[in-house]
């Protein structure tokens, strides 16, 4: 007669720290054996793409997949390439990352913080993304950067352009291509005071949120020290849809500049009312009466139509601009979807690729190594000319544009026209700038 | 003093909006005993026959213009409108600068269709059943009808712009006496004001003038007494429904050009709407109208900057503390009935 050694009891244990294993999420399986949340295995590797698809920005969000599923493409080996040829590190080959094939999950962030942290947890502890990147608002960013630190998951920022993404909320697994409210600031200014004279008088309507706190202080900063007059400011709801009754009160205020801290719906709307009380048209102080728009979105411009005519602002990117990176990916992106790309998606596509080629040069998915190698970074060919990704504060450095609303727009997408390129030394600040104070970047997670 | 005046136009412009569509609310509640959560949808439909007209107005052919180039650096694909082929350059460019006020005469019978669609094929299922009942599927039936909207239009605003005639702003003040650019003040907005004024004229007459109207009141005050006539009363109350979705449709047409239409528009204006309609008394039509411009006076007075420098956030409250305090002094509202949502 045979003895078993297997009792009842053991059985059942074993059983139920079998399940127990096999039910935990995954990344904490990873953990277990790499050392860092969610490495992948040896044939793929999934990123997750944070995007609005629904809600007021979903037609941007829209444009951020489009701009990831090329960069998947040109990552896995397929189309043009895009702008990995006129990449400067060319460590990428089009072999996906080390060797395995890009995959990707998609999230709603739908605009909406609590949203867009749900989404993003999802991915990561359901599908296993081993970055997040993407969405269309400071909020969310802050909100997901956050999120992405606890988890040990690299997040590269989408379009978020309020100075506390890399200022007082920066996270050290937290990396922006976009530029912020200081350098809008910084290069709008000696334009303005080119056009329009350094004895000017502004009146600032700002949305009531983070970014555009940021955005006023930022422009007003900037305008104030080239001899400009701030002669009031005035903060809008978020939900506010006709500012008539914000617009009315500007032209008798003394005031002969109007500065739109506003960006989406609230900027189409904003604008279209203050084109419509005559302000483009009107006299303030013996000068004509001008508009400022700091944060220029080409989709959005499109919501307000022939409204943006000759009105300034600033953008993070242009599809006209001529440097060969832009070309390229503008003739990439063209080709696939015929139309131009946003800023939005040029800033998403660049992120994927700048995530990809730290992990090729690390030879690591660890996001301590991804972090040393996308710190202090400095590339080119990526669409902004020489760029330099600061270790201090994971924030990029380089060219701003500042646009104006085109007079004669040759087609539905040439709306903007770039007036200058300015330079990336004039748009960069000291990492304690007081604008930036408060919250300290840590140190990186790897989620072990 | 001018400020005063200014804020006052301005409240105009905006209560014109609010009491349209409080207008159509109280019509369906005091005819269906409906509480229509969809109402602002409707309102956001009619701004986009005005979009739907605009296009239709500007389909094109394209053309190929080998002197120009695209973004891809391809020869330009340029758009000729097929109106031009059929009118000429001239006379087509007038036809499609019009295109909002020609979307009016599109809207009518387009919002009335949808109206009685809305009315027979899902409202009507819901009359005997509770209030919260009734908002739930109204509620949902908004965000179904803004999802479609938002899956053929996209999200972001779509400019629809007023004709050329209409564009810019006129010195009111210098007509009052005033200093030049005391008192600026678009064009469009009164015409949208007087419009407004037009359309309640016109919504009052038919119901105070008509043997239709007189019916329909007679039903509002007694549904059962009318029934036992011999009348069909429900019939009548769905040409109201399809009345009271025309109004909020041309509400929306009109406002087109004020504000860029998106797919949430009318989410933005429905709570306030309810708002309106509960402070004017619920099924109280001049209630509603009263409220409405009234509310948006105050809204544009709250939203000056002196104001707003003594009270702080005032802006984002006026409307609902307004609310509180006329329903805790008058709980029926401005011009309530007794009994209405009473039992």
């Amino acid at each position: 007669m045979s003895k078993s050694n297997f009792s009842r009891r053991g059985v059942l244990k074993t059983g139920m720290v079998a399940s127990a294993g096999l039910a935990l999420p995954q990344y904490l399986r990873a953990d277990a054996h790499a050392g860092f949340t969610n490495a992948p295995g040896e044939s793929e590797v999934i990123l997750g793409f944070n995007v609005p698809q629904t809600g007021p920005y979903a037609d941007e969000g829209a444009d951020e997949l489009r701009a990831y599923e090329l960069a998947v493409e040109h990552l896995n080996g397929g189309g043009d390439g895009g702008m990995m040829p006129t990449f400067s590190s060319q460590a990428l080959d089009g072999t996906g990352i080390l060797g395995r094939e890009v995959k990707y999950v998609t999230g709603d962030t739908q605009t909406k913080s609590d949203a867009a942290r749900a989404s993003a947890r999802s991915m990561i502890e359901k599908d296993g993304a081993v970055m997040i990147t993407g969405g269309s608002s400071s909020g969310v960013a802050v909100a997901v950067q956050a999120l992405c630190q606890e988890a040990g998951i690299i997040f590269m920022a989408g379009l978020t352009h309020s100075n506390d993404t890399t200022g007082k909320d920066k996270r050290a697994n937290g990396f922006r291509h976009f530029f912020n409210s200081y350098m809008s600031g910084a290069a709008l200014a000696p334009v303005l005071e080119a056009a329009y004279g350094n004895s000017r008088k502004a009146y600032h309507l700002t949305a009531d949120y983070n970014w555009g706190y940021t955005t006023e202080e930022a422009v007003r900063t900037s305008t104030e020290a080239m001899g400009w007059e701030t002669v009031n400011t005035v903060l809008t709801p978020l939900t506010q849809t006709d500012f008539s009754s914000y617009i009315a009160p500007v032209l008798n205020s003394g005031a002969d500049v109007l500065v739109l801290n506003h960006y989406g719906g609230n900027m189409v709307n904003s604008l279209t009312n203050a084109v419509q009380f005559g302000l483009r048209e009107a006299q303030a102080n013996g000068q004509n009466f001008e508009i400022v728009v700091p944060l220029y979105s080409r989709l959005m411009a499109k919501g307000a139509g022939a409204n943006v005519k000759g009105i300034f602002g600033s953008t993070n990117w242009h599809w006209s601009l001529q440097d060969a990176g832009s070309q390229a990916f503008v003739r990439s992106f063209g080709t696939k979807y015929g139309f131009p790309p946003s800023q939005a998606a040029h800033t998403c596509y660049v992120q994927t690729l700048l995530y990809a080629d730290a992990v090729t040069r690390a030879g690591s998915f660890n996001p301590c190594a991804v972090d040393e190698a996308l710190e202090d970074f400095e590339f080119d060919g990526l669409g902004n000319g020489p760029t330099l990704y600061r270790g201090e504060d994971h924030q990029c450095f380089k060219d701003v544009l500042v646009v104006k609303g085109k007079e004669n727009p040759d087609n539905e997408f040439d709306l903007l026209e770039i007036v200058e390129v300015t330079p990336a030394a004039q748009v960069t600040y000291p990492a304690d700038h007081p604008q930036f104070a408060g919250g300290a970047l840590g140190s990186c997670n790897p989620g072990a | 003093m001018d400020q005063f005046i200014l804020q006052i136009l301005n409240g105009l412009d905006k209560g014109s909006a609010y009491a349209l569509i409080a207008l159509g609310l109280t019509l369906i509640f005091g005819t269906l005993g409906v509480v229509n959560f969809a109402h602002g949808a409707l309102f956001m439909l009619g701004a986009f026959v005005a979009v739907t007209v605009s296009r239709l107005l500007t389909l094109s052919h394209k053309v190929v213009d080998e002197t120009r180039t695209d973004f891809l650096g391809n020869p330009l694909q340029v758009d000729v409108p097929y109106i031009y082929d059929l009118f000429g350059q001239t006379t087509g460019d007038a036809i499609i600068d019009w295109a909002v006020p020609i979307s009016i005469v599109v809207a009518i019978p387009v919002m009335v269709l949808i109206g009685f669609a809305m009315e027979r094929g899902l409202i009507k299922h819901f009359y005997k059943r509770p209030h919260a009942d009734q908002i739930l599927v109204t509620f949902g039936l908004a965000i179904v009808i803004q999802e479609i909207v938002k899956y053929f239009y996209g999200a972001n605003p779509i400019p629809t712009p007023a004709p050329d005639a209409f564009i810019g702003s006129f010195d009111f003040g210098v007509i009052l006496g005033f200093d030049p650019n005391q008192i600026i003040y678009p064009y469009w907005r009164l015409v949208y004001f007087f419009f407004s004024v037009f359309i309640i004229g016109a919504v009052f007459a038919f119901l105070q003038f008509t043997t239709f109207g007189m019916v329909v009141r007679a039903g509002m005050a007694d549904r059962e007494t009318v029934g036992i006539l011999g009348i069909d009363i429900d019939k009548r109350f769905t040409v109201m429904f399809g009345i009271a979705a025309a109004v909020a449709g041309l509400a929306g047409v009109m406002y087109a050009p004020i504000n860029s239409p998106n797919y949430h528009m009318g989410m933005d204006f429905l709570v306030l709407s309810f708002v309106v309609v509960v402070v004017g008394g619920m099924g109280s039509l001049p209630g509603a109208v009263a409220a409405g411009f009234m509310l948006g006076v105050l809204e544009s007075f709250a939203s000056m900057s002196q104001v707003i420098d003594i009270l702080p956030g005032i802006n984002q409250i006026i409307i609902y503390l307004v609310a509180i305090i006329i329903l805790l002094t008058r709980p029926r509202g401005l011009m309530g009935r007794k009994g209405v949502m009473e039992e």
